[in-house]
């Protein structure tokens, strides 16, 4: 059985040969790809803390089967800055004190990305924290998330912010 | 987890066969499969991979009006697809309070159907469970049963299936197509799950190798666009699964209810379907009374299984406020907490 995957990883190609089925998205970017800023919390798709994009979307990938994202394009948090650049989901969570501690903080920005990427929170704070809550942690940093979303979402449709509305 | 082999089908045929074979589960998004995995409550020999599967992620509206979604279409994908969520408002509502958005973001519609219970006896491979080890016992029946089945249950199995998605579809007398050893078929939804009785690990009427390929909701389904919500009770308001879910869907006529689609979710085995409450609203105004009326006969045959009397008070209370809130129309936006009546901002989708 050929365990060969392709994969595209923060705009790189990616031949990787497959030793074990049974290897996770998680696992392999954190164990053979060494990009450990995608965190292992749960690892049973219920803390958020391994989020990562996929073809454009946020998934869980703890509960991704690597075998079958064969062809994938995929992004983790290392891959969203533009060199020293921040992105501006990341820029919004310094500014706004978004940042929880390291472990839940990655899954965070990348859900937000996806949130934002996605269309369907608009700059209702509800419909904000609705779509975060695929990342379990409400730590003290969890207001300036939603703020830091409001702002970063502000900037990519050109909308008006909430304090110009 | 247990280690297991892998196929990735290339074509349906080549999908059948492997999955026929002992041992044999099918593999799309993966996102109970491999929790269960992990949990070691599923321990399958070998992994057939559907996701590559070509023509299985399409959304077709169809020329007689009926809609016809793909096994692999994804959650997220479904309910955000505007001609679907504005036929079938109270389905994409029922999708959207499920999970969480990176789980829906890969969970299919196909997988959604099959997904397991979450008693807790099941997930836990040092419990007695008739469902996963016929014949085990039930440690749920004497344990922690406050969120275990009112109506349907046995004494082998109290368990209830875990699915918004199928609550509603079921409301709306949706079928399944299935590709199997001896060719296609057609399963209604209701019928396709069983009751647990003696055998509980039979959950439905899937033969060795059968694979869903769509789902489908008849033309008829689209009538109660207007009038249909989907409502969901559970301990917290967001990401969690159902104590008790309803799914209402009205036809009204000069002020009068025409027809009604009615259907339980977190209350048995299967989402359940009430006939007997339908036919009491035939024919009358849409008042609590006859809401009221109506939810005492779709739980007049629940009985506790547990610690659970409660669940039997609880749906007839969402039933009657589903069906308040489908008599006095759909919003044009889904809440901002689908699902919840605790909900009160609106959002953004319904409208075309």
């Amino acid at each position: 059985m050929n365990l060969s995957i392709s994969l595209t990883v923060n705009g790189q190609q990616r031949v990787i040969e497959l030793d074990d089925p049974r290897t996770t998205l998680l696992d392999l970017l954190r164990e053979r790809l060494d990009l450990t800023g995608t965190k292992k919390g749960c690892d049973r798709g219920q803390c958020g803390a391994c989020t990562i994009l996929a073809d454009g979307k946020r998934i869980n990938s703890c509960l991704a089967l690597a075998l079958s994202y064969d062809g994938a394009d995929l992004v983790t948090i290392e891959g969203v800055a533009n060199g020293d650049t921040l992105h501006p989901v990341q820029a919004a969570f310094i500014a706004h004190d978004g940042f929880q501690c390291g472990f839940c903080t990655p899954g965070q920005i990348m859900s937000a990305i996806g949130l934002i990427a996605e269309g369907q929170a608009g700059d209702d704070p509800e419909r904000i924290r609705e779509g975060l809550s695929g990342n379990l942690c409400r730590c003290g940093a969890y207001n300036g998330i939603v703020e830091a979303v409001l702002e970063a979402q502000a900037h990519s449709t050109g909308a008006k912010t909430r304090d110009a509305a | 987890m247990k280690s297991f082999d892998y196929v990735r089908a290339a074509s349906l045929d080549q999908a059948v066969a492997a999955a026929a074979e002992p041992g044999s589960v099918y593999l799309a998004a993966g996102t109970n499969l491999l929790d269960l995995m992990k949990a070691g409550a599923a321990r399958p020999d070998r992994l057939v991979d559907i996701t590559h599967l070509p023509e299985l992620d399409r959304i077709e509206h169809l020329s007689d009006g009926s809609v016809r979604i793909g096994a692999l279409v994804r959650n997220s994908t479904l309910a955000y697809d505007r001609d679907f969520a504005g036929a079938y408002p109270a389905v994409a509502e029922a999708l959207l309070s499920g999970a969480s958005a990176q789980l829906r973001n890969a969970a299919t519609v196909g997988g959604n159907l099959m997904q397991r219970t979450r008693c807790a006896y099941f997930y836990d491979p040092a419990s007695a469970c008739n469902k996963r080890m016929p014949g085990s016992g039930c440690d749920a029946r004497a344990g922690e049963n406050r969120l275990h089945a009112v109506l349907g249950w046995s004494e082998a199995c109290i368990a209830t299936h875990p699915s918004d998605f199928c609550v509603p579809l079921v409301a709306l007398d949706a079928v399944v197509e299935v590709t199997g050893r001896s060719g296609k078929r057609e399963i209604a939804l209701e019928a396709f799950y069983r009751l647990p009785g003696e055998a509980p690990d039979r959950e439905n009427e899937l033969e060795p190798g059968d694979l869903i390929t769509a789902v489908r909701l008849p033309a008829e389904a689209r009538s109660f666009a207007a009038h249909a919500r989907y409502l969901k009770l559970r301990e917290r308001t967001s990401y969690a699964f159902a104590i008790v879910s309803a799914a209402a869907a009205l036809r009204l006529e000069d002020g009068a209810i025409r027809q009604a689609r009615l259907a339980l979710g977190g209350v048995a085995a299967k989402p359940w379907r009430t006939r007997a409450a339908e036919a009491i609203l035939i024919g009358a105004k849409p008042r609590a009374e006859i809401f009221q009326k109506a939810a005492h006969a779709a739980l007049a045959e629940a009985k506790p299984s547990g610690d659970n009397r409660f669940k039997i008070d609880l749906a007839r209370k969402i039933l009657v406020r589903a069906l308040a809130e489908a008599a006095s129309g759909t919003p044009s936006r889904v809440p901002a907490l689908p699902g919840s009546p605790f909900s009160s901002v609106p959002g953004a989708l319904h409208d075309a």
